[in-house]
């Protein structure tokens, strides 16, 4: 479980990214910020040096933790660029056991098994970052976050740079990984259609790290907060007027749009 | 060309390269004093440059004293330096031992702004995205400089101490100036001489010492130089435009300095 209490970030250059924020991340969940450009989501998922207010991890607060080492527990999947590019996928996947002192060997053949985790042919183990398409990029960089097992999974706007199709696949396939590992994982996305296939719990944002709703996907789309939610899930343009569907023998809920076609899917086996 | 074909002949004249022949021969003894001069104040500046080049690549700190400081480095004319050098070191340690310590300051001094420029420009042109990427997985600011910007500045850094080398190359002829071995004395006792052929002979030698050494550093930059590396692109301006002084690494600090 995730705490922030009354966070505020405040840059050297005096800009308040984050006012006075406060938000529980129930464990083994997905939390997915959304809101515009500029709302401070990014700087929420980085707070470990909060400028007032305290983080709390399972009751503890991080303020008193060793950065790096808080990093080696964390796993963190950034855009395309974040793999390093003068290391094979294996390596790169290979990362944090590596500096948690794992020996090459045995870090080397896991990260093998999490190509399997994360739906890829173990043939591109040995390949360099730059021979594999964006979705297999993003793919490595979540392999890459899982590979010491931690019990955090921090995202920001990690499908971003892939085409709506490959994002989409990325997108059930994350469901997937959530449903087998139970992460407690915090994404970041500007995309409201994202944030309902991926969430749990769903926290849209005001500029200024200002939260204008919380709750599950279906409660927002149920009951937008006011017309800042409204307009920002679309919910008040007549083009898409979403709902939801059941479907038989599936724990699955499809979120389908004004023409029929799914959006997106909520809470599988919840 | 008759002044070409008799230095060559005379560099090919198995009596130069008896060992024990007076001064200024062997010639092999020679080139064994060049380089020896040469690795001695390139092994002093790059410890120097190296790793001030690094902290600053690395913090952006002490950036725009450290490129002021060099350029003035820079316009410092070497003789004059050395002759400065002869008489201040001179006045301390014995005279044998002077010229060889004042060459090596002068030449130290002279190598270590191309080395500096390379070091800082080749970290700080790594992206700063890949940098990111490397706190965020835990690495400590010593295992991203180690494990992330020097893999991939390794062809500019290897750049930097490319130009310095063969600026030192050079220049150490001019230590003959203060009675030091070298090839600057084979060219020097030939202008006492009056002998061509030890005059030509010798530019001869430090031109071909500077390509051999030249293209050694050329290969290691192509050894070194791996997917993402950041010098990838300028390196290749720089072998096209090869010369006896390199430009690409040694302009980057002025071409930065407008911005
Ligand atoms: N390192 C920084 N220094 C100064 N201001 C920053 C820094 N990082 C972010 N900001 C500012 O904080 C605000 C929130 O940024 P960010 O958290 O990146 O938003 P988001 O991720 O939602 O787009 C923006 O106004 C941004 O300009
Ligand atoms: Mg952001």
């Amino acid at each position: 479980m995730i705490e922030f209490q009354n966070i505020s970030k405040r840059f050297p250059g005096g800009t308040l990214a984050v006012d006075d924020f406060s938000l529980v991340l129930p464990s083994h969940k997905a939390t997915v910020f959304v809101g515009s450009s500029g709302s401070g989501k990014t700087t929420l998922l980085r707070m470990i040096d909060p400028t007032a207010g305290r983080v709390l991890i399972d009751g503890e607060d991080i303020s008193g933790l060793n950065p790096v080492l808080l990093r080696r527990r964390i796993g963190y999947v950034l855009q395309a660029t974040g793999l390093l590019p003068h290391r094979r996928v294996v390596d790169n996947i290979a990362t944090v056991p590596r500096l948690n002192g794992v020996p090459k060997r045995v870090a080397r053949r896991d990260a093998l098994t999490l190509l399997d985790t994360v739906g890829l042919d173990r043939s591109l183990a040995e390949r360099y970052p730059d021979q594999l398409s964006g979705g297999q990029q993003q793919r490595v960089g979540v392999a890459r976050a899982l590979a010491s097992d931690p019990d955090i999974l921090l995202m920001d706007e990690p499908f971003g740079a892939v085409d709506p199709i490959v994002r989409a696949e990325l997108q059930v396939e994350l469901n997937r990984l959530q449903r087998e590992l139970g992460k407690t994982t915090m994404f970041v996305t500007h995309d409201i259609d994202e944030a309902f296939a991926i969430a749990d719990q769903v926290v849209i944002f005001r500029t200024g790290g200002v939260i204008a709703q919380v709750g599950t996907p279906a409660e927002i789309l149920a009951n937008p907060a006011d017309d800042f939610v409204a307009t920002f899930i679309g919910a008040d343009r007549g083009k898409r007027t979403l709902h939801l569907q059941h479907r038989e023998g599936d724990s699955a809920t499809l979120i389908v749009d004004g023409d029929g076609r799914p959006a997106g899917i909520l809470g599988a086996d919840r | 060309m008759q002044f070409f074909l008799d230095a060559f002949r005379w560099l090919l004249d198995p009596a130069n390269y008896v060992p024990g022949a007076q001064n200024p021969f062997p010639i092999q003894d020679r080139i064994g004093e060049h380089l020896l001069y040469t690795v001695v104040s390139v092994v002093i500046a790059a410890s120097i440059a190296l790793p001030l080049g690094f902290y600053i690549g690395h913090t952006g700190r002490g950036r725009q004293l450290v490129i002021g400081f060099t350029g003035g480095m820079r316009a410092l004319p070497t003789l004059g330096l050395l002759m400065a050098l002869f008489v201040i070191v001179g006045a301390t340690v014995p005279f044998t031992r002077a010229a060889f310590v004042a060459s090596i300051i002068a030449l130290v001094i002279l190598a270590i702004p191309s080395i500096l420029a390379g070091a800082y420009a080749g970290v700080e042109s790594v992206d700063s995205q890949t940098v990111d990427a490397g706190r965020a997985s835990g690495m400590t600011e010593l295992q991203v400089l180690t494990q992330i910007e020097i893999p991939l500045s390794l062809p500019l850094i290897i750049g930097g101490v490319r130009a310095s080398v063969l600026q030192v190359i050079a220049t150490a002829v001019i230590a003959s100036y203060i009675s030091l071995g070298g090839l600057g004395s084979i060219i020097s006792s030939g202008i006492g001489l009056n002998d061509n052929n030890r005059i030509l002979g010798g530019a001869i030698l430090v031109t071909v010492l500077a390509l051999v050494v030249d293209g050694i550093f050329a290969l290691a930059q192509r050894l070194t130089r791996r997917r993402g590396s950041s010098g990838s692109r300028a390196q290749k301006t720089h072998v096209r435009g090869r010369s006896l002084r390199p430009v690409t690494v040694a302009e980057t600090p002025a071409d930065e300095r407008n911005n």
